[in-house]
């Protein structure tokens, strides 16, 4: 995997289902100091001037809050208290590089401790940090470019700020040479529906302006794709287009009834899907409201926020899971900084062994924007591991007014096995795959190079999958997906035969599943989900499935 | 050295966008300005990032001062600029 097949073919790991042609553009990482420091020191105030310049000519052609941020971030390029700073450190010696990252760095420290709306510009201190190091070390402008046309970003990586400031709009696919398929770029990607193709290797030395071809199907990068791919290109997305016009509910081509349900991070999601022919939200991850944050937002806050999810589905399911911090997405005021394993530490509900009352705080929230908006959350706790921590849970959320049903989240193997227990006293359980395949296969979700040990169509982690359904089924509870794999269509129609009730995934993926269930009876998924469970390996499993799936289903979605 | 106490105007107080006005109308005043909260530490005007660690919120009251032949006439127009709800303009 990952290896280039020739010059003009990357390898990578393809998030979506979509096939798009367009020119590259690139999105730079933030420059490195170089070990002898770098940079000129007659180019100081040259470099400073020519990123202040840069910025307030794209403040002045942008608009709104945009243009404020931009024209703030120019200001600061052309701070007179940061430039002396950098020019003190150059006059004693330091590299004209090593003077600015250190000028900004006091200046970072300053406004984080100040907290608030200062820690919030710190973003801003640091672009301006990269784009003048830049500038002094002769490198390209880091950070995502403007984009003039629709394009295909390209990029070593991308954090979460540059995928915030991406025109959605003028990204027709995005690729980056690391990262895994269900790390932020991937999940932001799917999101929002745009073909994304992770840990494409080698694809950085694609040219700025180059034409390729990106197909998430494939997982594949082509450059100067040649008329065939281009005509195929069209065709892909005529078809997704029409996919997408059917709006009917979920389900199998006999009426057996699957909730296509939509994962959503922020109320601007929830409003976006809400515009789509989904059945609610299945995923509601609310710990993207606390991430930003110094500290914990307030009940008032946090009622706004699901007050305006909620009122976004007015009397439709909404799940929303509590607050799902630590390990990969570490919390300001929350977070151990020195846990040696924080996969394995104190995250998801274990939290509530130091900090309860951020949960109670959280379910009053919830409980509150239940009355104001008159519809009823489904609210479910992430990394349960046993049935008494479900029990408590449920108790917890009882306790705090919450009358609508509480269940937990299946991502740890214990409470797989024992999903008989956990359902006794959780309403529901939604089995989230991507952490249970990490905790079943252990192995670091965030670790590129084992992606295929996270592959959810291991056996070992179907049949965690296939006892939590079964258990469900038994005691007539309802059992959902909110994993990526509820995304793909062949694993849709395995996780319909095991039983599986609702299937939660980004917007993008929505058409291609409701397609796939609809074109296979409940008895053909059946079968296909006992044929998963029969192959020896994660290859196999999925190859048997696509052998027993519709062959137009398989051809026209390019599975 | 002349000096004028004035009520920042501003909804959000003294933070990116009012500091940013604040700074580029101070660093074109041809005078060097001062900006402190009342007994604080005076810092540069024309610099944003300084301006904004002062945390000033509005209503909270800020002491601006100058000197130099001019220092009267931009004192009063700098003055007049923080009293305005620049958030709202």
């Amino acid at each position: 995997m990952s290896v280039a097949a020739d010059a003009h073919t990357f390898q990578g790991v393809g998030v979506g289902r979509g096939l798009v042609v367009g020119p590259v553009a690139k999105a730079y990482p933030s420059p490195t100091l170089p070990a002898d420091g770098g940079g000129s020191p007659d180019d100081l105030v040259p470099a400073f001037d020519r990123v202040a310049q840069l910025l307030t000519a794209r403040a002045q052609a942008a608009t709104g809050a945009l243009a404020d941020v931009l024209a703030a971030t120019a200001q600061m390029a052309q701070d007179p208290a940061l430039r002396g700073e950098a020019t003190r450190r150059v006059d004693a010696g330091e590299s004209p590089a090593e003077a600015v990252d250190r000028a900004v760095a006091r200046f970072v420290d300053m406004f984080t401790a100040a907290g608030g709306m200062l820690a919030e510009r710190v973003t801003d201190l640091r672009s301006v940090r990269d784009r003048v190091v830049a500038e002094l070390l002769g490198l390209d402008e880091p950070g995502v470019p403007a984009l003039d046309r629709p394009s295909v970003v390209v990029a070593s990586d991308l954090a979460p700020a540059d995928t915030a400031v991406l025109d959605v709009e003028k990204v027709l696919a995005i690729v980056t040479q690391h990262g895994g398929p269900t790390g932020h770029t991937a999940i932001i990607a799917g999101q929002l529906g745009i073909p994304c193709v992770v840990r494409a290797t080698g694809v950085m030395q694609v040219p700025v302006g180059a034409e390729v071809a990106v197909d998430a199907a494939a997982g594949t990068v082509v450059l100067d794709p040649d008329p065939a791919v281009r005509d195929e290109a069209r065709v892909r997305t005529e078809a997704a287009r029409s996919l997408a016009q059917d709006t009917a509910p979920g389900a199998t081509k006999d009426g057996h009834a699957v909730k296509l349900l939509a994962n959503i991070g922020t109320p601007q999601d929830a409003h976006r899907a809400a515009g789509h022919a989904v059945e609610g939200v299945g995923l509601f991850r609310t710990e993207v409201l606390f991430l930003e944050s110094a500290t914990a937002p307030t009940l008032d806050e946090q009622v706004a926020v699901y007050s305006e999810v909620l009122g976004a589905f007015a009397g439709g399911k909404v799940v929303v899971r509590t607050l799902d911090a630590g390990a990969d997405k570490p919390l300001a005021f929350a977070t151990q900084p020195d846990e040696e394993n924080p996969a394995l530490g104190v995250r998801g509900y274990r939290l509530v062994r130091r900090v309860p009352e951020l949960l109670r705080t959280q379910l009053e929230a919830l409980a509150r924007a239940a009355e104001v908006t008159g519809t009823t959350p489904w609210v479910m706790a992430p990394m349960i591991s046993t049935a008494q921590e479900a029990a408590d849970f449920v108790a917890t959320a009882r306790d705090a007014g919450l009358s609508g049903p509480v269940g937990v989240m299946v991502e740890v193997p214990a409470a797989a096995l024992r999903a008989r227990d956990v359902l006794d006293v959780a309403d529901f359980v939604s089995i989230g795959t991507n952490d249970l395949a990490q905790y079943t296969m252990a192995t670091d979700r965030l670790r590129g190079t084992l992606v295929d040990l996270l592959d959810p169509w291991q056996p070992a982690v179907l049949e965690l999958v296939a006892t939590t359904a079964r258990a469900a089924g038994e005691a007539d509870r309802s059992a959902g997906v909110c994993g990526e794999s509820a995304a793909d269509p062949l694993m849709a129609l395995v996780l319909t035969g095991l039983g599986v009730t609702s299937l939660s995934m980004s917007l993008g993926a929505v058409p291609a599943v409701r397609y796939a269930l609809r074109s296979h009876t409940l008895q053909e998924c059946r079968t296909a989900a006992e044929a998963a469970l029969a192959a020896r390996t994660a290859h196999d499993a999925r190859a048997a499935v696509r052998s027993l799936a519709d062959p137009g289903v398989v051809a026209s979605l390019a599975l | 050295m002349p000096e004028r106490t004035v009520a920042i105007g501003s909804r959000q107080g003294l933070h990116a966008r009012p500091a940013t006005l604040l700074a580029q109308a101070a660093g074109s005043a041809g005078v060097p300005v001062t900006i402190a909260k009342p007994g604080g530490a005076p810092v540069d005007a024309a610099s944003m990032l300084l301006v904004m660690t002062l945390t000033a919120a509005q209503g909270d009251e800020v002491v601006l001062a100058a000197d130099g032949p001019d220092a009267d006439r931009v004192l009063d127009e700098l003055a007049e600029l923080l009293a305005r709800d620049l958030d709202d303009e």
